[in-house]
């Protein structure tokens, strides 16, 4: 039974910790300063913040002592000699038809750390971290000092090796429209999955380009996106070009995962060798952010839906979160306790999570909502947080 | 030697440098910007990139003149100049 939340906002971290039945949001910390992620360490119970500052540059922070104090670490860097083929901003005069010229390649950066992931129990002191420009980098030290994987970095579908000189493959990664606020259009990873039966077996999910999976520890990667359909690319079956807004694996279970993507709900039974569209749209259940699946059983999942890509909010002014216990087959909508009109809420990709028979969810409109059975039944913990980045059970 | 003058947002990460005056040797804004991580370890990691270019919306002026090389910092501080940092900050 979890006993602490953790709240990832616009305004910094928010930590809410359940005593005597209730659930009480302590002040805020890193106060005034958004972060798009925070974790608690399974493993040591290290809590673990991504500080998203604007102007400072991105910083992990971290509290050894469950919140009380917080200490900012230095930068994760990329290493000299780290490029990247550029995309470009699409503003409107972009011509989309104008002949192919070479690449133009830009130093790597590091924008925004968009996903911390916890290693296995017998790798303690490993951590992972997703970012903008689509680096997935590793530490071995509990965060002390951090590696690009440079397979990942350099995977011919990103054009090659580019530490060793000009690109030798098309670049087939393409930006996320996360990355503007950064004004660039770079790819981002913000999905990382740590097999716990082999921490040699990974996935990784980028907007946008697809699912990515590593089974020798992060040598070798291989896409993992057959049965993805993207109904907005010239070849809706192409191998990359996805956009998985958020990818979730069931514990018991590993090679049950789920994701949330532009163009529906898909899920995969086979460790993502095949994935299903499993939308029901005439239930609501298409476009969204955020998936949750349960830890045992891998069937049962929940998503929060949302009216389509070019609205992005509750549907009809009606927040419900929708769970399916047969792997998709079949989804209900569950709206006791969600407000039923003139609900606005979008819930974006970290902002939903399971633990047991709790969910738990937050909105950018600055509404948390939690249940205790399973998504039967919800109740709000609050309507004036700042915007919700990220929801996470302790 | 050349004074610095920051934001106070800065204080926050690094309130060793509040409530004094920060004189530096230097000649260049890249060796006063490194003297001030001596003073305060971490701190070009707040408004530099790890290619040692001043961060996108950080913004310095040596005296009255903006920064003109924000990639290498090459730009010369005068004896009795003042070097200010500075960030943009906009909407809510």
């Amino acid at each position: 039974m979890p006993d602490l939340l953790l709240l990832g906002t616009r305004k910094g971290t928010v930590i809410v910790d359940r005593a005597g039945g209730v659930w009480r949001p302590r002040p805020i910390a890193h106060e005034g300063i958004p972060v798009c992620y925070a974790a608690r360490d399974p493993r040591d119970g290290m809590l673990w913040a991504s500080l998203d500052h604007g102007h400072w540059g991105p910083k992990l922070s971290r509290s050894r002592d469950s919140g009380a104090t917080w200490q900012d670490l230095a930068s994760v860097k990329y290493p000299a000699g780290a490029r990247y083929i550029k995309k470009y901003l699409p503003t409107p005069d972009f011509d989309p038809e104008a002949p192919v010229g070479a690449p133009e390649y830009g130093d790597a950066t590091v924008y925004k750390i968009w996903h911390i992931a916890f290693g296995s129990p017998r790798q303690p002191g490993r951590l992972y971290a997703g970012t903008i420009p689509g680096g997935l980098f590793v530490s071995d030290d509990g965060g002390d000092s951090w590696n690009l994987n440079r397979p990942l970095w350099n995977h011919e579908s990103r054009g090659g090796d580019l530490f060793a000189g000009d690109a030798t493959s098309e670049n087939r990664w393409h930006g996320t429209p996360a990355s503007i606020d950064y004004g660039v259009f770079e790819p981002g990873i913000h999905s990382i999955i740590v097999d716990p039966r082999d921490p040699d077996h990974l996935h990784v999910a980028v907007s946008t380009a697809g699912v990515i999976e590593t089974t020798d520890g992060g040598k070798t990667w291989a896409g993992r996106n057959q049965g993805m359909t993207n109904d907005y690319m010239p070849d809706p079956e192409s191998e990359w070009g996805h956009d998985p807004h958020f990818v979730t694996a069931c514990t018991g279970q590993p090679d049950h995962l789920w994701q949330q993507n532009h163009c529906g709900v898909f899920y995969s039974d086979d460790g993502a060798r095949h994935w299903k569209k499993v939308s029901q749209p005439e239930a609501g259940v298409h476009f969204g952010f955020p998936i949750a699946v349960d830890a045992q059983d891998g069937r049962k999942a929940w998503v929060v839906p949302a009216r389509a890509d070019s609205e992005r909010m509750a549907i009809d002014g009606g927040l419900f979160v929708a769970q399916t216990i047969d792997g998709g087959q079949s989804w209900r909508a569950l709206r006791n306790g969600l407000p039923q009109d003139n609900a606005y809420d979008i819930v974006l990709r970290h902002g939903l999570d399971v633990s047991g028979d709790y969910l738990c969810f937050g909105s950018t409109t600055g509404n948390v909502y939690l249940s205790e059975d399973g998504g039967e039944s919800w109740r709000c913990l609050g309507n004036n947080f700042p915007p919700v980045y990220s929801v996470r059970f302790g | 030697m050349p004074t610095v003058e920051m934001t106070g947002h800065l204080y926050r990460f690094f309130p060793a440098l509040e409530d004094r005056v920060i004189r530096v040797d230097a000649d260049s804004v890249a060796e006063v910007l490194r003297a001030v991580n001596q003073l305060a370890p971490g701190f070009t990691d707040y408004v530099l990139d790890e290619h040692g270019a001043l961060r996108k919306h950080v913004s310095l002026s040596i005296n009255d003149r903006i920064l003109v090389d924000r990639k290498t910092l090459s730009d010369r501080v005068p004896d009795d100049g003042t070097v200010y940092i500075f960030q943009a900050l906009s909407g809510g």
